[in-house]
């Protein structure tokens, strides 16, 4: 084992000293395809600490959306459970805030109307939700946005909106599932510094989605790599770097390369299902 | 986008009206030739005179009975105009507040639409002309069997549309919304219905268009007023001018009804990306 994929017992970063907020418990969750049974998720047991930043990384398929949804309460698991400081997750909350890749922005309602949306919600008063979405509206770069429709924003601008949106709730967990996905690279960083600043500032904790290798040694205190059908969790990798981390740094294209070969290995295997279930049709 | 300009330029302009003129210049020579009988085709002149008398006041103004503006008001083609359009207006307003709220609770919810979904396929097919005979039994002539025919011509298409706009809202918008902590009557106030409206509208406006035609034919029935009548009327006295000039005014109140329509559309949907055009 190389110095930088020390398991999370040998490490101590920051948040080791944080407690458990984030419970998975022998999470399984099957999906009944015809006559198919799609074995998304398999034992999966995982810790996340109060205010870690935790990526899932995997090829598409193995499940990470699964599990992330799992957390957020839209889908219960087969089996197994999985707690937020001790309550057994049922359904989604405000307490665990989510940012989707398709943004899920309310077309209907204003960028400051969006944002506002939880809070009334809440029952907070009008004055009170008013500075609340002023601050946010600065924080994001989106004060000059407040009164357009969704329609006629970027991509890069949406997820902005949708990230102020669910800063608004001030949930303790933000889940986020592929997040930047769909942005131009430049865009895509400008928001990876921008969460993590606001990360390190308002000190949440992170559980996010990725595919993408850079992405998540870019923002992640701890990487976990699934592997494709079943899902499981292939590797825990802990990143101890400091932050900004610079991509053409050594220890960071070590990592890359590390985790490149175990991704390739779930690709290679999701590759076969595609051209399987091609060849089968 | 960029073809609003040209549809105004004197060519365009030309070509647009040719057709038009040709087939007035026609129905001009036909009329005036003597081969067909003016009782039964009047010229276009004719047609237009007699559309003007019927647009102005039938007495001559006195200031001591009222003001300029409602003497000029007063010619019998804008009282009817508005007889007609009040019958539109209440007619679907009656009609589209009952579908309303009955669409949402069926597209809402399946067992209210289990119980509903077999009489609405049992009445939906029944044209709103076929329930003349039946209004005027019930309600006898007037205003209210008219009312009754265009609710009907209202109830369905705003029905039938509102149910599937609420079962075509997007997951991905109650989940985000779950997230956000809403419950119930948040879901539904803040996010089905506005989810819902563009096939709500839609609706409304083929009950509208429905709305406007049962009106017309009421008034042929039901009551002595309105454009519908007034044509009907026109005929018995075999004035011929007079029914094709109704008939041209039938077709101004539509047109303002449908520029009406869109209006209140694109306010409403302004936020939707499908009316960028
Ligand atoms: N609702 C569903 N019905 C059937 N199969 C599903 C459903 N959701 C996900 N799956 C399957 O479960 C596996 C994991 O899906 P997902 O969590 O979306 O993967 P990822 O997010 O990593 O791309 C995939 O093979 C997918 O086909
Ligand atoms: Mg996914």
């Amino acid at each position: 084992m190389t110095p930088m994929l020390k398991s999370v017992a040998d490490t101590a970063p920051v948040a080791d000293a944080a407690p458990v907020q984030i419970q998975v418990r022998g999470v399984e969750k099957t999906f009944a395809v015809g006559a198919q049974k799609i074995v998304a998720l398999q034992n999966i047991d995982l810790d996340i600490r109060k205010g870690e930043f935790v990526c899932l990384l995997g090829p598409s398929g193995c499940g990470k959306s699964t599990l992330l949804n799992a957390v957020a309460g839209f889908q219960p698991p087969t089996k197994g459970t999985v707690t937020v400081d001790g309550r057994t997750i049922t359904e989604p909350g405000p307490d665990r805030g989510m940012v989707f890749q398709e943004y899920a922005l309310f077309p209907w309602m204003t960028v400051a109307q969006n944002v506002a949306f939880g809070l009334e919600i809440k029952g907070m008063s009008k004055a009170e939700i008013a500075e609340r979405v002023e601050w946010l509206l600065q924080k994001l770069h989106l004060q000059d946005f407040r009164n357009r429709f969704p329609k006629d924003l970027s991509g890069g601008m949406r997820q902005r909106v949708a990230i102020a949106r669910v800063l608004a709730l001030d949930s303790p967990i933000l889940l986020m599932d592929e997040p930047f996905g769909a942005l131009d690279a430049l865009t895509r960083r400008t928001l990876q510094d921008e969460l993590l600043r606001i990360w390190e500032e308002v000190g949440k904790t992170i559980l996010f989605v990725t595919h993408s290798i850079e992405e998540s040694i870019y923002l992640a205190d701890r990487i976990i790599v699934m592997t494709y059908r079943p899902g499981t969790i292939k590797r825990d990798v802990v990143v101890d770097m400091p932050r900004p981390r610079d991509g053409s740094a050594p220890e960071f294209n070590r990592l890359k390369r590390e985790l490149s070969q175990m991704v390739m290995e779930e690709q290679q295997r999701f590759s076969q299902d595609e051209i399987r279930s091609v060849t089968a049709d | 986008m960029s073809q609003a300009k040209p549809r105004f330029s004197p060519a365009a302009l030309l070509r647009g009206s040719l057709v038009p003129v040709l087939v007035i210049a026609l129905w001009q020579i036909l009329s005036t030739s003597g081969l067909i009988n003016p009782v039964v085709l009047p010229s276009p002149v004719q047609v237009v005179v007699r559309w003007w008398a019927y647009l102005l006041p039938t007495e001559a103004y006195d200031p001591a009975q009222s003001s300029w503006i409602l003497w000029a008001l007063s010619g019998e083609m804008l009282f009817d105009a508005w007889s007609s359009l009040y019958r539109v207006v209440l007619g679907f307003a009656v009609g589209a507040g009952l579908a309303l709220p009955l669409g949402l609770a069926m597209g809402g919810n399946p067992r209210i639409y289990a119980l509903f979904d077999p009489l609405m396929q049992v009445l939906r097919p029944i044209p709103p002309i076929a329930y003349i005979p039946l209004a005027i039994l019930w309600f006898g002539l007037g205003n209210a069997p008219a009312v009754f025919l265009i609710a009907i011509g209202a109830f369905f298409p705003v029905l039938m549309n509102t149910i599937a706009g609420v079962r075509h809202v997007d997951g991905i918008y109650l989940r985000a919304a779950r997230n956000l902590g809403a419950g119930k009557l948040t879901m539904f106030l803040r996010v089905i219905l506005p989810a819902a409206t563009p096939y709500i509208l839609a609706g409304a406006r083929i009950g509208i268009g429905t709305a406007f035609i049962v009106v017309i034919v009421s008034e042929m029935i039901a009551v002595n007023s309105g454009l519908g009548f007034r044509i009907l009327e026109a005929r018995e006295f075999m004035w011929s001018d007079k029914i094709i000039a109704g008939m041209f005014t039938i077709g101004l109140l539509g047109l303002a009804i449908d520029i009406g329509m869109n209006r209140l559309n694109n306010h409403l949907l302004r936020w939707h990306r499908g009316l960028e055009n």
